[in-house]
């Protein structure tokens, strides 16, 4: 009893704290306090006052601001990063999990073990030093990580609806795998990508974080929280604000999606609420 | 079979993409103000200037024969440089694995054991702190808090193992501890909802009508059945730890594998940066080998697979 | 409350030091923040090879010294014929390598031709294209015969790719470098460090330090905390000038800022369709706010120039002047040019004065209405799209070797400026033996290249250094790229 009394109180912090991150995100595509573009170097290193709420940065922009887009900045790769490895591999799994057995199931894992083998990180820094460090690169690195993730929850989970019994009476109706795929085995696993989904969607922010703290990630002037505490961190004794925040932004945005996250698995998923 | 297939499509995939990378070694070897003639002599002299197809089969009947190459910047052998940095790397590995470990196994337990209550549900939101924080930043933290301000160790570096047991593994204790805070939130996750899952089946619920207590349950029975995700994860971490701690050896300084294939790949040291993942890569493999046969060894009823 | 308490845990910690230093210690950390890929300074041209060898393992026959002067080294001294084109050195007597073999006129002879040998990876090859022949007349004296008078040849040998090397060790001089000086190579822990030890045998003045390792730290944030930590005694190229008012206001550390040949410059490729117009290069050059970069990038260290020279060279126009900071006028210079809605890209290699130059840079000309596309590189791909390709606008980038305005006369050099005027002064120069004149044609050379608003002269870059307080003899300029630690020893 007691955790069903907790764990939505965590989903919905998580969703809440989501939702402001997103929303700050999108704002600051129409509004920020300052301008982030302008370098106005008598204003720097300004501890928070009045009119600069987190102070200003080494080149006196205001942090407030930076962290503003900062947020749609990593909020926007990760986004798509998962979104990349969703579309290649829900398809992939779905198809897998229908050849179950297959040649095509059996490339389809040999392929993720591979992928799997693969240190992130160096391949991140290869993709950026054949590409050009970019957030597009940023995301295709950080993409395709998230490829065979989705294939293998994918897989997984269709085929446990492949056993089912409304299967076999859509088969025997002459249905063919891949209509099977979409019309049953595709909503029936929804809930579990969706899960996946919000999981991935913070580890993304924390990747694109490291990358571009390397500064393999998007571009100045445009910021990233990764790259404000790269540039900022010499100065933390002096100006801590600027190498506390944009953590702290970091932190707070990883820890509700993964909240959020872990609720909506237990939410969503009425296997797993029965069996606890 | 499979294995020298995966391995073989491995080493294609390493060398086309290093292939793409733009940027000559030699060209970086020699700077800006190098003559054209210069740099000729020097591209001949590294072998740059052979075709792709057999440079690729150069390399791999080399490393076939335990000959990794000659790194183009340093020249001198790569496995030299590699097992320099394993002296390195391989320690700090173990060590944040062990941290983890020590961690997490007792916190996983003891969160299982009091599901739902607020020992339980303290645990879990200190774990999910965990994850969150970005290692880089935990691990500035602790260098200006232990290194700076208390000065109890340095702030990074490694003085290397003749300089005795304590002093290498004083060295690499913050980059552990920075390292292992994530692995143990995570494994802390795994060892509670693999202990819960276990719980719940059959054998269980017959060990506790015995008149076993739950306490017992769970460390007799329980424990032994969730060690397989458990060693999944313990798998997949080490090799995370071995190649995925490249930030961490550059807050630290430290002369890790990480740091030694990020700095090949900005000094176009290629050959470096193939051999390197190549070995990283059949690492992997061989961890996920070796995690195969424990559970065989823990669980007698996979042997028969 | 915090920081009085850090500041009391520092003051224990500076007494601590204090009781451990009464022991002399004879040994140093320096940090470095590249490490080299090499030990050969004759065979590889990274600067950091020279920062590690330099003085302290290979010697040349002269040497620069900390005030940019060039003195007799392994060379006793040398006479000069009535034309100009006859050197002969005379050896110092009982110099050995740290081998144990001697040093004499075969192994200067075997340097100097392997340097200038057609298949040599020598990276500064020009220094010896000048030498027609290399004779060792006896086992101390060389004469060295030149094609052309060459006013700077003695200053030539002092370069760091003109040290005296022996054949025999030649082969392993990349990982185990044999020299003649002070200091023998112990050994390189490649990714970490190098260490050296003192040579017994040395033929000089000995050197007070025993021993002396080179750390390589890449990381601005580690290289401060390193030496906040008191892992390194001094790092001369200290990489986070932000942090320096924190080293200066500490009693355990000294603050050593010098000068460097270093002319940081907004590189603009001149044959750029966009930028082809003097116009708008000017404008590019009003734009700037000098003051501006040097406070935000560098945070107060380094000097205005307004051309390719080194302010502290006694020939040195200040043209600051010329390309004062005028955003109106650069507005104006814009659409006399007759350009609206410009956009170029900046392409910025890896050190901070670039990539925070490069911000900075970015938002100043954004005020006069260009807009920029910035992509930071590393310094492989910089190479290659900027340096070879010549695929770019503009980018930012220290032109580090001393006396370095002969790349204006080369067309072909990545900027792509051709003159033929400038290329008439730089050819006259070349011929000048006469210091009036050497003067006169030096000034009209920075004059023409103002003139003609190249490249945006930002400013000189500045050696910007930090070391523990008892460390004394450390160079405080960088004439040419060293760490000389001869003179350096530790102060009780």
């Amino acid at each position: 009893m007691s955790r069903i009394r907790h764990m939505p109180r965590a989903l919905l912090v998580g969703l809440a704290v989501t939702t402001v991150v997103l929303a700050v995100a999108l704002m600051s595509l129409v509004w920020t306090p300052h301008a982030v573009t302008g370098v106005d170097i008598a204003a720097r290193l300004q501890p928070p006052s009045t009119t600069y709420l987190l102070g200003t940065d080494h080149f006196g922009r205001d942090l407030l601001s930076m962290l503003m887009v900062g947020a749609r900045t990593s909020m926007a790769v990760a986004i798509l990063a998962v979104g990349l490895g969703m579309l290649v591999g829900v398809p992939l799994g779905l198809s897998a999990a229908a050849m179950h057995g297959g040649w095509l199931d059996d490339l389809v894992m040999r392929g993720n073990d591979l992928v799997f083998a693969f240190p992130v990180l160096v391949i991140a820094i290869l993709i950026t030093a054949v590409f050009g460090p970019s957030a597009v690169n940023a995301i295709l690195a950080i993409g395709i990580f998230n490829i065979p993730v989705f294939a293998r929850v994918t897989r997984g989970a269709a085929l446990a609806i492949w056993t089912q019994d409304y299967i076999r009476a859509a088969r025997v109706c002459g249905k063919g795998r891949a209509r099977i795929s979409m019309e049953h085995v595709l909503p029936n696993i929804s809930s579990l990508l969706i899960v996946q989904g919000t999981i991935q969607f913070g580890l993304g922010i924390l990747v694109e974080a490291g990358l571009s703290y390397v500064g393999l990630g998007a571009q100045p002037p445009l910021p990233s929280w990764g790259r404000m505490l790269a540039d900022s961190q010499t100065m933390i004794s002096f100006a801590p604000q600027l190498a506390i925040f944009p953590g702290l932004a970091i932190v707070i945005t990883v820890l509700a999606l993964n909240l959020a996250g872990d609720g909506l698995r237990d939410f969503l998923d009425p296997r797993i609420r029965r069996a606890r | 079979m499979m294995f020298g297939l995966s391995l073989a499509a491995a080493s294609l995939v390493i060398f086309v993409m290093i292939e793409l990378v733009p940027g000559d070694p030699a060209a970086f070897m020699l700077g800006i103000n190098a003559a054209p003639d210069t740099l000729a002599a020097l591209r001949a002299e590294l072998g740059l200037d052979a075709n792709p197809a057999v440079r690729y089969v150069r390399w791999v009947s080399g490393m076939l024969i335990g000959d990794f190459g000659v790194s183009y910047t340093y020249q001198v052998p790569v496995a030299e440089l590699v097992s320099a940095r394993l002296v390195v790397s391989l320690p700090l590995a173990v060590m944040a694995l062990l941290l983890s470990i020590l961690i997490a196994i007792p916190a996983g337990m003891f969160a299982a054991a009091r599901r739902g209550q607020a020992a339980d549900v303290g645990i879990m939101g200190v774990t999910q702190l965990g994850i969150a924080i970005p290692n880089f930043w935990f691990a500035m933290l602790l260098v200006m808090v232990f290194a700076i301000h208390l000065r109890w160790v340095s702030a990074g570096g490694f003085p290397g193992w003749e300089a005795g047991v304590i002093e290498g593994v004083k060295a690499l204790l913050l980059p552990a501890v920075a390292l292992a805070v994530q692995q143990a939130s995570i494994l802390a996750r795994v060892v509670r909802s693999a202990l819960l899952d276990t719980l719940t089946q059959d054998y269980i619920r017959t060990a506790r009508a015995r008149g076993l207590s739950r306490r017992q349950v769970l460390v007799r029975h329980a424990f032994r059945n969730a060690m397989i995700p458990v060693l999944t994860i313990l798998g997949l971490q080490f090799s995370f730890l071995i190649a995925g701690a490249v930030i961490i050896e550059n807050v630290f300084f430290l002369p890790g594998l990480g740091r030694l294939v990020f700095q090949g790949i900005t000094q176009r040291d290629l050959i470096v940066v193939e051999s390197v993942v190549m070995l990283l890569v059949f690492a992997v493999i061989m961890v996920n080998f070796m995690v195969d046969i424990a559970y065989a060894i823990i669980d007698p009823r996979l042997r028969r697979r | 409350m915090i920081r009085s308490n850090v500041m009391s845990v520092f003051a224990l910690a500076a007494c601590l030091n204090m009781s451990a230093a009464l022991a002399a210690q004879t040994s140093i950390t320096v940090g470095m923040q590249l490490e080299p890929p090499n030990l050969d300074p004759t065979g590889g041209a990274a600067a950091a090879i020279d920062e590690v060898v330099y003085a302290n393992i290979f010697e040349g026959l002269t040497r620069y010294q900390a005030d940019g002067s060039v003195v007799p080294a392994l060379a006793r001294e040398w006479t000069i014929s009535d034309d100009g084109l006859v050197y002969t050195f005379a050896l110092h007597d009982g110099v050995t390598f740290h081998d144990g073999s001697s040093m004499d006129a075969n192994d200067v002879k075997f340097s100097l031709d392997r340097a200038r040998a057609e298949d040599s990876t020598n990276a500064q090859k020009r220094l010896f294209t000048g030498i027609s022949m290399v004779e060792a007349v006896d086992p101390l004296t060389v004469r060295i015969t030149l094609s052309n008078p060459d006013g700077s040849f003695i200053t030539s040998l002092a370069w760091g790719d003109a040290v005296i090397v022996a054949p025999e060790t030649i082969d392993t001089a990349t990982t185990a470098p044999v020299g003649t000086g002070p200091f023998t190579f112990s050994r390189w822990v490649q990714g970490d460090r190098v260490e050296l030890a003192r040579n017994p045998s040395y033929w000089g003045t000995p050197v007070a330090l025993e021993r002396a390792t080179f750390k390589f730290i890449s990381d601005p944030t580690a290289a401060f905390a390193a030496m906040m930590a008191g892992d390194i005694d001094a790092f001369p190229g200290y990489p986070a000038p932000e942090t320096l008012p924190q080293f200066e206001a500490d009693p355990r550390f000294r603050v050593i800022v010098g000068s460097t040949e270093g002319e940081t410059i907004l590189s603009t490729n001149n044959k750029s369709d966009k930028l082809s117009d003097i116009r708008i290069r000017k404008a590019l050059a009003h734009a700037i706010d000098r003051q501006a970069i040097i406070d935000g990038a560098m945070f107060g260290y380094g000097t205005p120039i307004g051309t390719h020279f080194a302010p502290h060279h006694p020939d040195y126009v200040d043209l600051t002047g010329q390309s004062a900071y005028d955003p109106q006028k650069a507005r104006d210079l814009l659409k006399e040019a007759g350009v609206e809605n410009l956009s170029l890209s900046l392409k910025l290699p890896p050190p901070s004065y670039a990539r925070r130059g490069g911000e900075i840079i970015a938002a100043q000309l954004r005020e006069v209405g260009i807009e920029t596309e910035i992509a930071n590189l590393e310094w492989a791909q910089w190479l290659e799209q900027v340096f070879r390709g010549k695929d770019f606008d503009l980018t930012i980038v220290s032109h580090t070797e001393p006396m370095d305005i002969g790349i204006y006369a080369n067309p072909d050099y990545y900027f792509q400026y051709d003159s033929a005027e400038f290329q008439a002064t730089i050819a006259e120069l070349k011929l000048a033996s006469d210091p009036s004149d050497r003067s006169r044609l030096l000034q009209a050379a920075q004059q023409r290249i103002a003139d003609d608003f190249v490249n945006g002269y930002l400013f000189q870059l500045a050696r910007t250094g930090v070391a523990n307080a008892r460390i004394q003899g450390l160079w405080e300029n960088a004439p040419t790229q060293a760490n000389d630690l001869t003179g350096v020893s530790w102060t009780d």
